[in-house]
């Protein structure tokens, strides 16, 4: 008989293996779906996750849809370590992308040096302004988070798709709910020759780096980790919750909100009404998948966006609905959560138990 | 405004509020139990895709109701292990349902996008519909409308005259104190979960064999979260939220409204209404800190694993 026996600490190694094993285990589930549906399984697991890095192209969008998810994800990550259920940050990008636009649209007939910067600081302190008010209806009325976050992505669509439909349309468009291309000083510069990469993706590896020296390396991220853990703790040690949940929801809005803008500025170049396929959704299963730790969402945001990427090619190359990643995203989480009860817990031999 | 237009707009916002009513009086069980389940939106999207199916491919709009509630308590089983089971984060877990079914439904769905099946037709009830007015609101509804009126009152008289009713909600309560004395906690969770479950795929159906009719990705835009709002507008009382989902469908139709009287707003503006309704309502609803505290189950979200009762 095997039973199941609490562990006297955590496991640190089921910590690291859990997100590995969660992998390993929606291929497989993958595998058994493709073949389900008449597909073969190894072509189907070649095309989702070795084609999206068979060349320097497709290595090249894999960073660039790495950079949106990364950027979204630190900051959820950070939010989560101090309980803030913030499931907002696709509207925070998407307040990004519709406040950097309108900078960038203003910015449409001048070569400033400094229309690059400002545009980019519209988009962020956009994004800051999107999640201060769920913050701001938290901490004053004391609404529940999640449902506002929610609340206000759905606001952040109609908004910009009013804005594409309206005031940012294009008026040599056609009529069609897109603005006019950005010029070239508003443009995120790209990196190499052979892609689209851009610099989107270093904003969001060096977000990934403060994030990790904010909580790990400063008093502040102790302070946002004790509140997380224990929030009575926190409260008789002196922290200031408030100002704490402030900081984290507003590092998170500036970073999706620099997400939104660094997709506008920089692969689209305008803006249209599907700047997101989902990202600020995504970016929650990689802030798990990243053990809630900035570092550890480097890493998951690079496997994310292969699977974005290979959601893509098997739409493309087998006809596969490109839901699927979405799918899978959410069977990843399944598996993680399922894995996790493993850190506390062990599958015993109930003949050794009971000695 | 006439009269006409004012019986109409409120027999539309009690249809469009009926998918809200269906999964909110799910939810509340299920939250009665101690239990936040987040998945609603992916438990009805599942409803809505596989009823759609079943009643496309059989013909038979019954069968379509059947599969989406069968299919609803399939996808809440699988939340219903991760935190009973396995005491996995019911915030997690519930996001986890949501996003996996939003995608599930795309995938399952993608090859009767744009059909378009018969709908329920509406049955007006002898005598009832008969009465001036009232009937042009209430009693020329298709079934599934006189159906929610009655599980409504099933509902109300089960959770508050009935011996289930009181388990379920000691459950929610005080797990502890429930398992002292007998009460099998877990089983009822997971009954809880699972009629929860159920409830988000009639919704679902609704939305595919009545309200569109058809399956279109992401269909239910939102309503399983607005759902969540709802329970908490109506501080978790039955009857309340059969007000509550007919005050949001109204919001949802306001625009309906705004152009009988002639006012003229962008429809994507007005599309965020609903959104935006509900979230004031939750300000002013949750600005009671203590009432709101005082009336939610009081294990709300939190786990409870039987084996630390040993």
């Amino acid at each position: 008989m095997i039973r199941i026996q609490a562990r006297t600490e955590p496991s640190s190694l089921m910590k690291v293996a859990s997100p590995l094993i969660a992998i390993t285990l929606t291929l497989l589930f993958g595998c058994i779906l493709f073949s389900a549906i008449g597909k073969d399984p190894l072509q189907a697991l070649h095309v989702l996750l070795i084609a999206p890095l068979s060349d320097s192209y497709n290595i090249g969008e894999m960073f660039v849809k790495m950079g949106p998810l990364l950027l979204c994800a630190v900051g959820l990550a950070i939010c989560y370590r101090a309980n803030m259920w913030n499931i907002g940050a696709e509207g925070q990008l998407l307040a990004g992308a519709l406040g950097g636009s309108a900078m960038a649209l203003y910015f449409i007939d001048s070569e400033s040096v400094f229309a690059l910067p400002i545009t980019l600081l519209a988009g962020i302190i956009s994004g800051m302004l999107w999640a201060s008010i769920p913050t701001f209806l938290k901490l004053r009325f004391n609404s529940n988070l999640i449902l506002t976050t929610i609340m206000f992505n759905y606001i952040a669509l109609y908004l910009l798709i009013w804005a594409v439909h309206g005031p940012l349309r294009d008026p040599q468009g056609f009529g069609f709910p897109e603005s006019a291309l950005f010029s070239d000083a508003t443009l995120l510069p790209t990196l190499f020759e052979f892609s689209r990469i851009h610099l989107g993706i270093v904003f969001a590896i060096v977000a990934g780096f403060i994030g990790w020296f904010i909580l790990s390396k400063t008093h502040l991220g102790f302070q946002i980790r004790v509140l997380g853990a224990d929030e009575p703790a926190a409260n008789y040690a002196g922290f200031n919750s408030k100002k704490l949940s402030w900081f984290v929801m507003l590092f998170a809005g500036a970073l999706a909100g620099l997400a939104g803008v660094s997709e506008t500025t920089g692969p689209i170049g305008q803006l249209v009404p599907n700047v997101s396929p989902g990202y600020g959704y995504s970016a929650i299963i990689v802030a798990y998948l990243g053990r809630l730790h900035p570092i550890g969402a480097i890493l998951a945001a690079v496997f994310m966006a292969i699977l974005y990427m290979g959601g893509d090619l098997a739409q493309i190359e087998m006809g596969i609905p490109v839901a699927v990643v979405s799918m899978f995203q959410g069977v990843l989480l399944f598996f993680l959560l399922a894995c996790d009860f493993f850190i506390n817990n062990r599958l015993m031999l109930s003949n050794q138990a009971t000695n | 405004m006439d009269a006409d237009l004012i019986t109409q707009i409120l027999f539309a916002a009690i249809k469009t509020g009926t998918p809200l009513l269906f999964i909110a009086l799910g939810e509340v069980i299920c939250e009665k139990s101690g239990i936040l389940n987040l998945g609603q939106e992916g438990m009805m999207l599942m409803g809505a895709v596989v009823g759609f199916l079943a009643a496309y491919t059989t013909g038979s709009m019954g069968l379509g109701v059947l599969a989406a509630m069968i299919m609803g308590s399939l996808m809440s089983l699988i939340f219903a292990v991760l935190v009973l089971q396995l005491g996995a984060n019911q915030v997690a877990t519930g996001l986890a349902l949501t996003i996996f079914g939003t995608g599930l439904s795309a995938f399952v769905g993608s090859g009767v996008v744009g059909q378009t099946i018969q709908g329920f037709a509406p049955i007006e009830i002898p005598l009832l519909s008969e009465i001036p007015y009232l009937s042009e609101i209430l009693f020329k509804h298709d079934i599934l409308v006189y159906l929610s009126f009655a599980i409504t009152i099933a509902l109300y008289f089960v959770v508050n005259k009935t011996r289930v009713g009181l388990t379920l909600k000691a459950v929610g309560e005080n797990p502890n104190a429930a398992n002292a004395i007998g009460i099998k906690v877990l089983q009822v969770r997971y009954l809880a979960i699972m009629f929860g479950g159920a409830m988000a795929g009639i919704s679902g159906a609704y939305m595919s064999l009545v309200y569109t009719p058809m399956w279109v990705e992401n269909m239910t835009a939102g309503r399983g979260w607005i759902a969540l709002a709802l329970v908490v507008f109506a501080s978790w009382r039955i009857g309340r939220i059969m007000l509550g989902a007919y005050l949001f469908g109204l919001a949802s139709i306001m625009h309906l409204v705004l152009q009988g009287l002639g006012w003229s707003i962008s429809p994507n503006l007005l599309a965020m209404l609903p959104y935006v309704a509900t979230v004031i309502v939750m300000v002013i609803i949750s600005a009671d800190h203590f009432k709101e505290k005082l009336l939610a189950p009081r294990s709300l979200g939190k786990p409870f694993d039987p084996r630390n009762m040993a």
